[in-house]
């Protein structure tokens, strides 16, 4: 979603600020009451699209093979001197990748990292009464496992209604809890988070916080009762029948565990629906070898139906390669035609009549981002259109994370064309307009696909600006993925979502994590 | 062209036009609702083809006439035999098998035909009595609008039929009731049956006519010319044939915490609804909208939602038709149309207006203007009738309200229309400003 520059102009009266104003000339609205926005980086799309290089200006990257499938073998992705650091800020003694369960070094407790260890809960499926019904009860065990002592399992527990829960109170990692459960994909109400800071405003109609829900009567088995205000019934249109608020779809919160690889993407906490999609899968090489690939699309909001672009372009891409790959198609190529067949898929959809719900402002041919990635027990390969990325983060955080993918932004083209600095570029309130999408409007289709030979394990995560917009720089990515990432790829979806989110969640939320080396097969999940 | 596939059950169908997206803090929600009745009784299948109606098929109806005859319908004498022409040619196209009554109307309420305290059933015996007995209609004596409607509604409930109508034809001011006697004859009548009202001449009060009209959910207009009664009977009877349905409310379900700030209907005409609601069951409440054919009408509805977070969304109201019966209950008429609320920080999409909210805003402040001028000119205050008069040239010019524009044009010299600058025309032939006024509250549709 496109919007204003920070603070360009008072939030009340619109009157334009200066920088370093503390009150609005015009109304005298206290601009310090303004929470500052962090970089909401909107998908929008920008015509004009010229492809820039597959290299990354100024990184050190291995150059990619021709997507041709006959090309020579891909370099290697080098070391590079920069020093990794662990979650914790701390420095890693080089050489020592830390073995993938050990755990992590008590980070200092930052929020950032507290978030996605709360656990998702279920309250929309209308299952109060599985709620701990008596406030003072600890670590409620909704899901059925047993609270390990008074620590609260990671993932899982969350506080007993009626209490606030004071950030402190977080659990934090803990090593020695159960393993991660593997969320459902068709449990779409878990992503509802208790661990949201209080609202700085209550108004009579919004949602009340589900922890200080009263006691209520438990509703009748079936019906469905809104979690905003938890007294009405909601209709058949996905209203309550009492406050009106529209209720969680499906959409908001998805997640999926394929055993290596897995997926989150979350609605985020800025936009009325999840415009986010993606799909992850395994397969088989002829040989045997195992594949296992990852699509993550973000829908171009400024277009009609993004949310249905999205979906269409990762179900086409991901069956693409799950057709392909298993012919023995090299797969960069697999990719490659992954890309074309996700961009007719999205391409098709220009014809279809909006829906009778759509009276959009704007009419234009639904349109999305795609990244992805196809990982082997050798090769690894990403290909994308638009401004969703592909990090590179060993496990050994001594080496050097690296960003794998080139934005088609109008930032990434004024630096690759040398007509600015990365810094003016992307100051510019132009820099995320995007310079190449999937879509029946894109003037044409150039996928972008890069190959590379990782010397060193490691994991690919593949995600929409709504994560990226909150650790941008590889480091920054490779601070935030969990050290056991490779074997837990569901639990550090989770926690790159998490991170977003306690970021400000700006904008949807779509993560990936596939291991490299690809594991054999049926031996991924943790 | 009659569609004959059509089934005489009229289908309604619910359109919402509105920007569902807010700013973040944004609380009113601005929504026009179309309403658009199909497949019933079509002027064109009714009265262009009433062989698909035999006798007793169709809608049953009754109507009744009042011809106002008092002493001024005899200045000129044309009068009149005008008034008697119009109702003769309003019976000729009444169906057959619908129930009618003609009242003749002075200080007290006579009725001219069948008598009887009953209605008559329309066929070619009674058609042709009826016209004998208009030949017996003489001026003379007062004018008391309110027993005239007070006749028609005890007439018009003699017998069992679907759908109620009135046709009121006055020449002159109610002078021989008060204002108030009018008023509750009006509100004893509301939601009984449906009433157009038409002046004949220039010597009525226009806000008198029109106050029936709005009050009994019917048309009201200016009929300067006499010999131009007829045709205008004529088609108000075929409109009258026309409805399908009578008693038609518009449903508007509001959540908890939420404020409608106003219900009007803006096309065909603006017509304010918001105080006539009554309360239907939790937080909904019904707006008369009377009867209706093969139509489309326009509502603009404003609710006033709490504020809530950006990414909220949620259903500032629901509207659907029902007709309510007498037990209490309400049949529905099955479309319904949800007007949402989204919260964004998406300021292009937030600070966009619908060109259809924006249509008919102009739309009612046209009406308005046009009302607001021409009272200041009759109080004197020639730049204050200015300023809304060019106004309302303006918001006509911008809108495409021809008509409308037409109408001004007679009233103002218009200089600019663009910038609505006008003058007040020295002389303005009152006929031409009674037709303003009557028609002031008609608009036009959205450019497609």
């Amino acid at each position: 979603m496109s919007q204003m520059p920070q603070l360009s102009a008072c939030p009340s009266c619109e009157w334009p600020l200066e920088s370093g104003d503390r009150f609005c000339g015009a109304c005298g609205y206290d601009l310090s009451a303004v929470p500052v926005r962090p970089d909401d980086n909107p998908t929008i799309a920008m015509n004009g699209s010229t492809a820039p290089p597959a290299g990354a200006p100024g990184t050190d990257w291995p150059v990619a093979a021709a997507p041709d499938g006959t090309a020579a073998p891909a370099a290697t992705h080098l070391p590079a001197d920069l020093q990794g650091r662990d979650s914790g800020g701390h420095e890693l003694p080089p050489g020592t990748p830390p073995p993938p369960l050990s755990p992590p070094p008590a980070p200092p407790a930052p929020p950032a990292m507290s978030g996605p260890q709360a656990a998702p809960v279920a309250p929309a499926q209308g299952n109060q009464g599985d709620m701990p019904g008596s406030p003072g009860s600890p670590a409620a065990t909704d899901h059925g496992l047993p609270a390990p002592g008074h620590h609260a399992a990671p993932g899982f527990a969350f506080p007993a209604p009626g209490a606030g829960v004071p950030d402190g109170a977080h659990p934090q990692p803990a090593p020695a809890g159960p393993p991660t459960p593997t969320g459902s994909p068709d449990s779409p109400a878990s992503g509802v988070r208790f661990d949201r800071p209080p609202e700085p405003e209550e108004y009579p109609l919004q949602a009340p916080d589900p922890r200080i829900a009263p006691d209520l009567p438990t509703p009748r088995e079936g019906t469905k009762v809104c979690v905003a205000c938890r007294a009405g019934r909601v209709d058949h249109d996905g209203y309550c029948e009492n406050c009106g608020h529209a209720q969680p779809r499906e959409r908001d919160h998805m997640e999926q565990d394929v055993g290596p690889v897995a997926a989150v993407s979350d609605r985020g906490l800025r936009h009325h629906r999840n415009e986010d999609a993606f799909a992850v899968g395994c397969t088989a090489l002829p040989d045997g070898r195992p594949a296992v690939l990852a699509i993550v699309c973000d829908g171009v909001s400024s277009a009609t139906r993004p949310d249905a672009a999205s979906m269409a372009a990762s179900r086409a891409a991901s069956e693409s390669l799950l057709t392909a790959l298993p012919r023995g198609t090299h797969p960069q190529q697999a990719m490659h035609e992954a890309i074309v067949a996700a961009a007719n898929a999205v391409n098709a959809l220009a014809g279809e009549p909006a829906t009778a719900r759509e009276h959009a402002p704007h009419q234009n041919a639904p349109a999305c981002t795609i990244v992805g990635s196809v990982v082997t027990p050798e090769l690894l390969i990403v290909g994308w259109v638009g401004d969703s990325r592909a990090y590179w983060v060993p496990a050994d955080r001594s080496t050097p994370p690296a960003r794998l993918t080139e934005d088609d932004s109008w930032a990434a083209q004024m630096v690759a064309a040398g007509l600015m600095n990365e810094a003016e570029a992307y100051a510019d309130e132009r820099a995320h307009a995007i310079t190449g999408w999937l879509g029946a409007d894109a003037y044409e289709l150039e996928p972008h696909t890069a190959s590379f030979k990782p010397d060193r394990p490691g994991v690919v995560v593949v995600c929409t600006d709504g994560l990226w917009n909150y650790a941008e720089a590889a480091e920054d990515m490779a601070d935030v993925v969990p050290l056991d990432a490779a074997a837990r790829p569901l639990h550090s979806a989770q926690v790159l979502v998490g991170h977003a989110l306690d970021g400000g969640g700006h904008d949807n939320v779509t993560v990936a994590v596939l291991p490299f080396p690809a594991p054999p097969m049926g031996a991924g999940s943790a | 062209m009659a569609n004959f596939s059509k089934s005489n059950v009229p289908q309604f169908s619910v359109d919402v036009y509105q920007n569902e997206y807010l700013p973040e803090g944004g609380r009113e929600v601005n929504a026009i609702v179309t309403v658009t009745s199909t497949g019933g009784g079509t002027v064109g299948s009714a009265v262009a083809a009433p062989h698909l109606y035999a006798p007793g098929q169709g809608p049953s109806a009754g109507v009744a006439i009042m011809v106002d005859c008092s002493g001024s319908m005899d200045y000129p004498p044309t009068k009149m035999r005008n008034a008697r022409d119009a109702t003769a040619a309003a019976i000729d196209t009444l169906r057959d098998g619908v129930h009618f009554a003609v009242i003749g109307g002075t200080h007290i309420a006579r009725e001219v035909y069948p008598g009887g305290g009953r209605l008559a059933v329309a066929d070619a015996t009674t058609r042709d009595q009826a016209k004998q007995a208009l030949r017996r209609l003489s001026a003379g004596g007062g004018t008391a609008i309110g027993t005239w409607l007070r006749l028609a509604d005890r007439l018009l409930h003699s017998d069992d039929v679907a759908i109620r109508h009135g046709i009121l034809l006055t020449d002159g001011r109610n002078e021989h009731e008060s204002p108030e006697d009018l008023k509750a004859a009006l509100d004893a009548c509301a939601g009984r049956f449906t009433c157009d009202a038409r002046g004949v001449g220039t010597d009525w009060e226009v806000k008198e006519v029109t106050g029936i009209a709005s009050a009994l959910l019917g048309s009201a207009d200016i009929v300067a010319d006499p010999a131009g009664l007829a045709a205008d009977f004529t088609r108000m009877m075929e409109t009258a044939m026309g409805k399908e349905v009578a008693d038609v409310a518009l449903r508007v379900w509001t959540p908890v915490g939420t404020t409608i700030k106003f219900v009007k209907q803006v096309a065909p005409t603006v017509e304010e609804l918001t105080d006539r609601r009554t309360e239907a069951g939790p937080r909904a409440g019904d707006y008369p909208t009377g009867s209706w054919g093969d139509e489309s009408r326009d509502y603009h509805v404003c609710v006033e939602v709490p504020a809530a977070e950006l990414g909220r969304e949620m259903l500032a109201a629901r509207v659907s038709l029902v007709v309510p019966q007498s037990d209490g209950s309400a049949r529905n008429l099955g479309a319904q149309g949800l007007v949402r609320a989204v919260w964004t920080d998406d300021m292009v999409a937030s600070t966009s207006i619908n060109p259809q909210v924006a249509h008919y805003t102009g739309q009612a402040e046209l009406a308005e203007a046009i009302q607001q001028g021409l009272d200041l000119r009759k109080a004197g205050d020639i730049d204050g009738a200015t300023a809304k008069l060019g106004r309302a040239v303006q918001l006509a010019s911008a809108s495409g309200n021809a008509d409308t524009a037409k109408l001004l044009a007679k009233v103002v010299d218009v200089v600019d229309a663009t910038t609505g600058t006008v003058r007040l025309k020295a002389k303005v032939a009152e006929a031409d400003e009674m037709t303003l006024e009557t028609r002031s509250t008609k608009t036009v549709r959205v450019k497609k």
